[in-house]
């Protein structure tokens, strides 16, 4: 293999695996060991320079950074980064003085932002410190888009979702609520400077089975009448509910529906129970609030006596993968399930929606009904439209949706001062020794064995009696410390320096986790093998150097190394250091 | 030094015969210099006893007082142990081998303690031939008491400080040799691939089994102008021949070219192989092998590998038949037969 490049900032990123995973590349380490220290504001600020929503996403977050927590690899469970994420924004002080300052004078460009979700108003916050007059366009009377009308309050508190979404709106932004947008020609007339679209993908996808119509009264879209629970216009559920669906948003409905007055709450859902969209924690807390989850069942027939909606019936099925590992569901030949229903709720999947798009925009749709967007600059094929979030490339969450609005937000930027938005700055990095002293680091480098904490509920006979009160309480103080210290400061580097290396195999022998080997070079696939402990997880790289007096390399394998810095200890020569590496996405302000 | 070494270990580390992984043969966290060599041999022990797949309980590890003889604290943490006085750790090992024959008797020791306050110690266990492996971590300095020259400190090597020593080196090879040693092996704390499986055969070697180790002192003896510190070893080790040590189990599949290597065999039927090995050498010729040493010394370079074995070596026990048990297994009649028995004997001199 050839020697690692570890001047390239992306090797030593790829290590810190949380970061690496979150698209918005938040530094979850940096901002844990703030939390760890007590510093909320500061842990709560890294964050929101970031993500923009810590308090909403340290509630709701689809959390890709915690499947791919190395803690998860040595032991069962990952580090709880969202739940410590929430302990910065519940816990941090005011911190209104330290947001950006958007100038008096204007830059004199206008830019209009279509949608008040996670995308459009994460442009808004990149844009508005610098000059720009942002013009926000919403159907709903205030902004959050998804986030206000489809998660529900038992999970996201309402004041959470407005402290955060003033902060943006704060800084000027022009607010045009309650204002549909149905044509996007009306808007570019209006000569903005740029157009952002950050529409989501509004419309829940509808079933088409028999009895459809004849029991349309009792069926609901999902995400409809979240909003419409969200807006106070429902109030009242069935007895007996059915979901169809197997998703987040499934698990929304259910759980909302125990609290208006759904008591026999079943989700029914095509695919097994493991292979369900939603997320593992969503599953379990849904099953914790008596919810049943049937699944392996296709829907067949909505059953309507009388004109009114009976139940359903559904066909056993199970998962059969072709040669290629594509899933289909193939019926078992079991007799049909009937379950009772008072009210359906079809959480299926969501859908974009771009009719108010007019052909002659010069935006190009692409097989899919999707419009064609640059997947770094979120350029549309109309130079001054720009989308990001759902909108662009379909259904997601909301970190990606706040992932694309930096990057859009970049794009803007450079295309109102006619710069090539093609050229995308360079990440902020640093690369910092941690020694203090001979065997001193100064990061907490000893690795405990706690394993992950619970966060506490709040008592489910008062959370299912109102929907606004929030189940999870969040971490005390004392728990999330705990929590905080499972944190491997992934991202304080191992950095090895062949040419003050002895080859005295100290680091090699000291290693609790056998990741170090120094042996003769060869192909990786071959190294891999030949390592103190074979190196199986080819999702992780091996950082190689290059060839040492005894012809030999030293070769390490990143996957389960503790960052504990006991090489750089053992080391005599200092050829190894504990070395903290920031890496910050670089945004228009 | 963070005295804290994480319980975490990697999720698919190999397993041995008796399922144990290198874990199970490891010992408390080492409270030596970072980078001395003496950690890098005991990584080779925890190493050689778990490819072995000894069980950890039947292992007694021995030493007596210095830097090496810490470090039985440091491998085979589920072992007996036994810290002894300065230099005494062979007759402490000759004791515990006559009350117990079964256990692995494995004794560390280091130049100090061996080459000078235990050297009437060391001649003595050699002359018996008691069935123990001994291994010496030499580094040629007292690294405990800031680095003053020891007994095996090369004629000629320079300090730190950067005084020259003026005496005469004890070759403990040699003279393992001299004194009629059945197994005399010399290797560097910094080539694993030569030392591990030296020390498996001679773990297997029924007999007294030597191990010269060069282990640099890197705080008092890594310095330019010693001839015991990493760099100057490496560049003046001569190897006998690539060593390997051949387990019962596995099948011999290499043929290597007539005249480039031997295999020994050991008593139980597994094999020291030594591939790559001069035309001169015999590993069974003691006279060659003292006249080796001998050569390599006047042209400054250190012979490394396994320099002599005498395979069917007969051990202590052998030559004064004891019990063929352990003590600790016989019962009270058989060691006190009793008053009839005791007049029996006494018959037999009258």
């Amino acid at each position: 293999m050839k020697p690692t490049d570890d001047k390239n900032p992306e090797y030593f990123h790829k290590v810190v695996d949380c970061q690496y995973a979150c698209p918005a590349h938040t530094p979850v380490p940096e901002y844990i060991r703030l939390i760890a220290a007590g510093k909320y504001t500061e842990a709560y600020m890294i964050n929101w320079e970031s993500n923009v929503f810590p308090g909403v996403l340290g509630r709701t977050c689809d959390r890709p950074c915690e499947p791919a927590c190395r803690r998860g690899r040595i032991e069962e469970e990952p580090v709880a980064i969202c739940r410590l994420k929430r302990v910065a924004a519940d816990h941090k002080d005011d911190v209104r003085s330290l947001m950006p300052k958007v100038p008096f004078e204007k830059n004199g460009k206008r830019i209009a932002l279509i949608g008040g979700g996670p995308a459009s108003l994460t442009v808004a916050r990149d844009l508005a410190p610098l000059g720009y007059e942002i013009h926000l366009y919403d159907e709903q009377f205030a902004g959050g888009g998804m986030m206000r009308t489809q998660i529900p309050s038992f999970r996201l508190p309402i004041g959470v979702l407005n402290e955060e979404v003033d902060y943006i709106l704060d800084m000027d932004v022009h607010t045009h609520f309650n204002t549909y947008v149905s044509s996007l020609r009306e808007i570019l007339d209006k000569n903005y400077d740029a157009v952002f679209v950050g529409t989501g993908s509004p419309k829940g996808r509808d079933i088409n089975i028999p009895g459809r119509k004849e029991a349309a009264e009792n069926i609901h879209i999902g995400v409809d009448w979240l909003a419409s629970v969200a807006f106070e216009h429902t109030h009242k559920i069935g007895r007996k509910v059915i979901v169809l669906g197997g998703g987040n948003t499934a698990m929304d409905c259910c759980r909302t529906s125990r609290r208006l007055g759904g008591e026999e709450v079943k989700v029914v859902v095509r695919s097994p129970f493991k292979e369900m969209k939603a997320s593992p924690w969503e599953k379990e807390d849904a099953m914790h609030e008596d919810i049943l989850i049937f699944d392996n069942h296709m829907p067949k027939e909505f059953i309507v006596e009388n004109g009114k909606l009976k139940g359903m019936t559904f066909e056993k099925v199970h998962a059969v993968f072709n040669d290629k590992g594509k899933r289909s569901l193939v019926p078992t030949g079991e007799p049909e399930v009937f379950i009772e229903a008072d009210d359906v709720l079809v959480a299926i999947g969501l859908e974009n929606t771009f009719t108010w798009i007019e052909k002659d925009t010069g935006i190009a749709f692409d097989e899919w009904d999707m419009p064609v967007v640059d997947a770094v600059t979120f350029q549309s094929t109309n130079k001054t439209v720009f989308f990001g979030g759902d909108a662009a490339f379909g259904a997601k969450n909301v970190i990606t949706a706040v992932a694309h609005g930096h990057q859009a937000a970049i794009s803007i930027n450079l295309y109102c001062r006619e710069e090539d938005i093609t050229k995308r700055p360079s990440p902020f990095t640093n690369l910092v020794s941690q020694k203090m002293g001979i065997h001193e680091w100064s990061y907490d480098s000893d690795v405990v064995n706690d394993l992950r904490f619970a966060v506490p509920h709040a008592d489910k006979k008062a959370t299912l009696a109102d929907r606004k009160i929030e189940v999870e309480l969040g971490f005390d103080i004392q728990t999330a410390i705990k929590e905080a210290h499972r944190c491997l400061n992934c991202d304080v580097q191992t950095v090895f320096e062949k040419d003050k290396c002895i080859e005295c195999d100290a680091c090699m022998d000291i290693c609790p986790t056998s990741c170090i080997t120094f042996t003769m070079n060869g192909e990786e696939e071959d190294l891999r093998t030949r390592l103190k402990a074979p190196a199986l997880n080819i999702t992780q790289d091996l950082y190689v150097s290059d060839t040492l007096p005894t012809k030999r390399v030293m070769v390490k394998d990143e996957d389960v190394c503790l960052h504990c810095g006991l090489c750089a200890e053992r080391c005599p020569t200092s050829a190894w250091d504990m070395q903290q590496f920031l890496y910050k996405v670089t945004k228009a302000c | 030094m963070t005295y804290i070494r994480s319980q975490f270990r990697h999720p698919n580390l190999p397993k041995n015969d008796l399922g144990y992984t290198t874990t199970d043969y490891e010992g408390a966290i080492s409270t030596l210099c970072a980078g001395c060599g003496h950690d890098s041999i005991s990584a080779c022990i925890v190493e050689a006893c778990y490819e072995l797949s000894i069980a950890p309980h039947r292992i007694a590890k021995l030493s007596g007082i210095g830097c090496s003889s810490k470090t039985p604290t440091y491998f085979l943490g589920h072992s007996h142990g036994f810290n002894s006085v300065h230099g005494r750790m062979p007759s402490v090992a000759t004791g515990a081998n006559m009350a117990n024959r079964d256990l692995l008797y494995m004794g560390v020791s280091g130049d100090g303690d061996t080459a000078s306050i235990g050297m009437g110690q060391f001649v003595h266990v050699i002359r018996r031939n008691l069935n123990m492996v001994y291994i010496v971590m030499n580094n040629g300095c007292y690294g405990l008491t800031k680095g003053q020259d020891s007994a095996t400190a090369d004629e000629g090597s320079k300090s730190k400080k950067g005084t020259v020593n003026p005496f005469q080196a004890i070759d403990l090879a040699g003279l393992a040799l001299e004194l009629g040693a059945t197994f005399v092996a010399q290797s560097f704390s910094g080539d694993k691939e030569q030392l591990i499986p030296l020390i498996k055969a001679a773990i297997e070697h029924p007999g007294f089994a030597f191990i010269n180790v060069i282990s640099p002192c890197v705080t008092f003896n890594n310095n330019p102008g010693s001839t015991k510190s990493y760099d100057y070893v490496r560049e003046h080790m001569e190897a006998t021949a690539t060593t390997d040590f051949v387990p019962l189990k596995k099948e011999i599949k290499t043929n290597y070219e007539k005249g480039t290597g031997t295999d020994i065999k050991m008593h139980d039927g597994t094999f020291i192989r030594l591939e790559k090995l001069a035309s001169s050498r015999d590993p069974y010729d003691r006279l060659a092998a003292m006249n080796a040493l001998l050569i390599s010394r006047s042209k400054n370079e250190i012979l490394t590998g396994l320099l002599y074995i005498e395979p069917q070596s007969t051990d202590l026990h052998h030559t004064i038949q004891t019990s063929d048990r352990p003590l600790n297994s016989l019962e009270q009649y058989e060691l006190c037969p009793g008053a009839m028995a005791l007049a029996d004997f006494n018959r037999g001199f009258r």
